[in-house]
């Protein structure tokens, strides 16, 4: 009976969490351009979609800037892991790790402001357009605030890890950085994919920083969906989130299968 | 590899984290002109209505969602361990179409005129819209539990499902009743879920511009909308002294919260 | 192994892609920034601008310039503040902007406008096409700096469903009618909110008298409590979808809503409304001015300028969208008949076979394209108002501040809702309870475990002895 309760308190939930991501689906196929009243099925809003030249840029634009973003702040993410468990001072420690989570305590309004003016100060200082340094102020906001995530998956991973195996390879004979591509890095490797997805994710979804951000040359996706649902959002962007939705849940559904077969027990989700 | 390897991140950190950031408070006290001023702190009273709102608003919504979600993660957790994957799946996948676009779509569904409505007119046999809900208090907090639920529930059902089952059976067979068990046992022991999940929540509740414009019906301002709408101006001092004094007031409370959860930490966490 | 060299041939790909359009030095990218929706873009069908340019230019006009290329980088705005904000803020260089009436006057005073550099325009010049009442106006009287894209007023929409008749008095009252309270909308930007109570009122909206917008200020207030909500374009979801009844706004937007929604109507308020016009301008940051004027050129061409009135629903200044001079009309005739049957074919067609449309229905599309053409062409000015005092001027740097600070004002006035104030305070106080609860316990807790230590090594010494 009990068993029952609960059942019934998640169905009920996970309802209200879809019903409109299901109407967004449902519209996505409505006939006119109306969000309120489904007139009749068509796949006008796709065929809008595809021939939309600036949704394809953005689109275009947005992969880019998440692909770009995630390796890099894997990389030093990674590399900032390892130098943070190495780290034999206390205060040092703790005070690096305290900076690295700023981006993700502070909200995200004034990480994107802060970040505009000092890439305003930085392009005025270079006697340069902003539009020039447009994307790499982009790409450098977008790294920065997936690095404490990528810190945070990775160094938990490592901690688990201990110096152990890595002393070991050092006794046989490797250098130290051979001990680290060899031997730790495969062994972190789970934290390190995992943290990688989360900066893609984000990247992919950030609308606040990239706002502000943003320069005239580099739109990505959740800025031009901005600028629509100031005037109004057709259909088209519902068909663009449908595809999204579908394209992620087959990904998952995949990538789930092929974890089953490797490790049974890993919880997905933000970690802090 | 040594620390050194975290110095590519800590010149990272440096330049484009603290920076900024003290650009936010060079901008802060300064005028127009550059020069040193306070008036942008002292004029900040104007706002104190604004700021109550939107911290009242947090705080609802952020009890909401832990009251809503806490259940939830329990129950997602007590699940079969192979249901668990994909509750967390289905938790996940809303979170990947863009917030601009399922907020416009909740507002599509709750308007006067939206189909929520057209669908109870049609049921009572009236004219007159039965729920108004857009342009209310209540629908910015359903908007902001709504969007930010999956980072309540996630990390409070990491902690959940790492607590060991023998803790349950342990702790009624040394007479607890269920209630207790819960209330002595399982909210302890997941408290630092909690701490995190809460302030997952509240930061970007605290600091939202979109939701509040697109369910506020624009006729309340939060702290958000009223930072966007100092930079449109071009008014970016007192722009900066808002956003530095959300801020401050954030980092504050998290830092409360933490060692509130330190404390616990020291301490062993279980009240028996 | 196999993973890595998947992620390097994702980011072999990404770089490559984006390089590619950076490359190519011959190529000159265009950015033209414009309000969202307000091009024609190729969508369903129509004529992708944009595009178009390209193609002519590339073609037509590239050896002109030394063989270059053209690519518009197309992006947009939503209102004249955000564009303000990045065109000063430094953040970007842009070569064409379409900023309204008093954004143009602040923008040629702040130096942010070049003048147009006609004189070297490579191709023939379309500036003739523009209508005499759509040049030389008080933003830009001597046509230095600006060509005019739409036009338009503002108005009362209302839906014929929900309101009744008698109560359509031909007035601004409408949006402050208590008989309508929690169905009528208002501007979401002080500028046309404000607008809306100084005409009905008679107050002057340029005024520089503190006191005047106080007044305003004061109707304003008034109104909150019939309204459902301060809206900028959210107004085409709640007027189509029938949220609200009442909503002023531009008559433009009104034929997109008109065309969606049939039980929709719309008039200009007899106490006089506001004029506006969208303009094409350069900007100082552009790098091709010469070429930003060619697209300009481009636009006032028939094609462009037909396809753009067609698509946005504003007015257009074109004399191929609406010429009403009989001198002139063997040129421009039949580009305005071409207009009115694509108005009446594609807006307001409603049949079951789109292909063989009933006379009937013909019929029917006809006349709402010609009400629709009368009511954005053919209007008559109430009273002896002329342009000058219908236009928003930019204000002085003191207004602007004090108007900023009265919206504020109203957006606080009356939202107090107490169970929000009750609802927080219960929390924020339980939480405070508790915390300072569990920190006694915690404390007597340890004390109690201190105690029993000492007593335990009292107890165990005392054994020992």
């Amino acid at each position: 009976m009990r068993k029952y309760a609960w059942r019934i308190y998640m169905a009920i939930i996970f309802a209200i969490l879809y019903i409109p991501i299901l109407t967004l689906i449902v519209f996505s196929f409505n006939d006119s351009a109306s969000t309120a009243d489904f007139t009749g099925f068509s796949l006008d809003w796709y065929r809008e979609l595809f021939s939309s030249a600036e949704t394809f840029t953005a689109l275009r634009n947005t992969l880019i800037l998440a692909v770009l973003s995630s390796l890099i702040s894997t990389v030093i993410g990674t590399a900032a892991a390892e130098g943070i468990y190495k780290m034999k001072n206390k205060l040092v420690r703790k005070s690096v790790i305290s900076v690295t989570n700023i981006p993700m305590m502070n909200p995200e309004i004034v990480t994107g402001m802060s970040m505009m003016l000092f890439f305003v100060a930085v392009a005025g200082f270079l006697r340069v357009e902003y539009e020039t340094i447009g994307f790499w102020a982009m790409l450098i906001a977008h790294v920065t605030f997936c690095l404490p995530y990528v810190i945070l998956s990775v160094l938990p991973r490592i901690n688990e890890l201990g110096d152990s195996l890595s002393e070991a390879a050092l006794d046989l004979g490797c250098t130290p950085l051979q001990a680290f591509f060899k031997v730790k890095l495969p062994n972190i490797m789970p934290g390190v994919i995992s943290g990688m997805t989360m900066a893609f994710t984000l990247s992919l979804d950030d609308f606040v920083i990239s706002y502000f951000v943003g320069s005239s040359n580099f739109q990505t996706l959740p800025l031009l969906i901005y600028s629509m649902t100031k005037k109004k959002v057709t259909p088209d962007m519902y068909a663009l989130s449908t595809l999204i939705v579908f394209a992620v849940f087959v990904l998952l559904v995949i990538s789930n299968m092929k974890k089953d077969k490797n490790s049974p027990k890993r919880h997905g989700g933000r970690k802090r | 590899m040594h620390s050194i390897a975290a110095a590519p991140h800590i010149f990272w950190a440096v330049l484009f984290i603290v920076l900024p950031l003290l650009i936010v408070l060079f901008y802060a006290f300064t005028d127009k002109a550059g020069s040193f001023s306070i008036w942008n702190i002292v004029a900040l009273g104007d706002y104190m209505p604004i700021f109550l709102t939107s911290i009242e608003l947090a705080v609802i919504a952020t009890f909401i969602c832990l009251v809503i979600g806490y259940p939830l993660a329990y129950a997602i957790a007590r699940s079969k361990p192979e249901h668990q994957k994909i509750f967390i799946l289905m938790l996940m996948l809303p979170m990947w179409t863009n917030l601009l676009i399922r907020t416009y779509s909740i507002m599509a569904l709750l308007d006067d005129g939206g189909f929520v409505n057209s669908v109870l007119m049609k049921l009572f046999g009236t004219d007159e819209p039965v729920l108004h809900i857009i342009g209310t208090k209540g629908a910015v907090i359903f908007g902001m539990v709504y969007d930010f639920l999956p980072y309540m529930v996630l990390p409070i059902y990491t902690c959940v499902s790492k607590i060991d089952k023998h803790m349950w059976e342990a702790a009624s067979d040394l007479g607890c009743s269920p209630v207790k068990v819960m209330t002595k046992v399982i909210l302890p022991l997941s408290s630092s879920g909690i701490i995190s999940g809460v302030t997952m929540v509240l930061v970007p509740c605290i600091s939202t511009f979109y939701i509040s414009q697109k369910l506020g019906g624009g006729t309340f301002e939060l702290i958000g909308d009223t930072i966007e709408r100092q930079f449109l101006n071009g008014a970016r001092n007192i722009g900066a002294a808002i956003s530095l004094v959300m801020m401050i007031l954030i980092l504050i409370s998290l830092a409360i919260m933490n060692k509130f959860t330190d404390a616990d930490g020291e301490d062993g966490g279980i009240i028996v | 192994m196999k993973r890595i060299s998947a992620l390097i041939f994702v980011l072999l790909i990404a770089i490559s892609a984006f390089s590619s359009c950076k490359g190519d030095e011959k190529t000159v990218t265009l950015n033209v920034y414009n309000w969202g929706e307000y091009i024609s873009d190729g969508s369903d069908g129509s004529f992708n601008t944009n595009k178009e340019f390209e193609n002519y230019f590339n073609r037509f006009l590239s050896e002109k310039y030394g063989g270059i290329k053209v690519k518009v980088n197309y992006t947009t705005y939503p209102t004249n503040e955000d564009m303000y904000s990045k065109l000063v803020s430094g953040s970007g260089s842009y070569d064409v902007v379409f900023p309204s009436d008093y954004m143009i006057e602040k923008l040629i005073s702040e130096d942010i406008l070049i003048p147009l550099p006609w004189s070297n325009l490579k191709s023939e010049s379309n500036f003739h096409t523009i209508d005499t009442d759509y040049i030389s106006q008080p933003y830009d009287p001597d046509n230095l700096y600006t060509v005019a894209y739409t036009f338009g007023r503002t108005g009362i929409i209302y839906n014929t469903t929900m309101v009744d008749e008698e109560d359509i008095d031909g007035s601004w009252g409408l949006l402050w009618n208590p008989k309508y309270s929690g169905r009528i909308l208002q501007f979401n930007n002080p500028r046309d909110a404000f607008g809306t109570a100084m005409y009905w009122k008679d107050i002057d909206i340029n005024s520089d008298d503190e006191e005047d917008w106080n007044e305003a200020l004061r109707i304003l207030k008034d109104q909150k409590q019939y309204l459902q909500g301060y809206v900028n374009d959210e107004i085409f979801d709640k007027m189509t979808g029938e949220s609200a009844a009442i909503a002023p706004y531009f008559v433009g937007d009104f034929v997109t809503m008109y065309s969606e929604n049939d039980n929709l109507a719309f008039y200009y308020p007899e106490e006089g409304t506001n004029v506006f016009v969208d303009a094409m301008c350069i900007p100082t940051s552009s790098k091709n001015p010469e070429i930003a004027l060619e697209y300009i050129n481009f636009m006032l061409s028939p094609d462009a300028a037909i396809a753009n009135a067609l698509f946005l629903g504003y007015a257009s200044p074109s004399r191929y969208v609406y010429n009403d001079d009989p001198l002139l009309d063997e040129i421009y005739g039949e580009y305005n008949s071409e207009y009115m049957e694509s108005l009446a074919f594609d807006y307001f067609l409603d049949a079951e076979d789109e292909e063989n449309p009933t006379e009937e229905e013909l019929k029917v599309a006809e006349e709402k394209a010609d009400s629709i053409f009368n009511l954005l062409y053919n209007y008559e000015d109430p009273g002896n108002y002329s342009h000058e005092i219908l236009f928003y001027r930019n204000f002085t740097p003191e207004i602007q501040r004090h108007v900023n600070s009265l919206w504020e004002e109203l957006k606080i006035h009356g939202t107090e809702e107490l169970w929000v104030h009750i609802t927080s305070a219960v929390l924020v106080g339980t939480i405070l309870i508790f915390a300072i609860y569990s920190a006694v316990v915690k404390k007597k807790r340890s004390k109690d475990y201190r105690m029993r230590d000492k007593a335990l090594k009292v107890t165990k010494s005392g054994n020992s002895n």
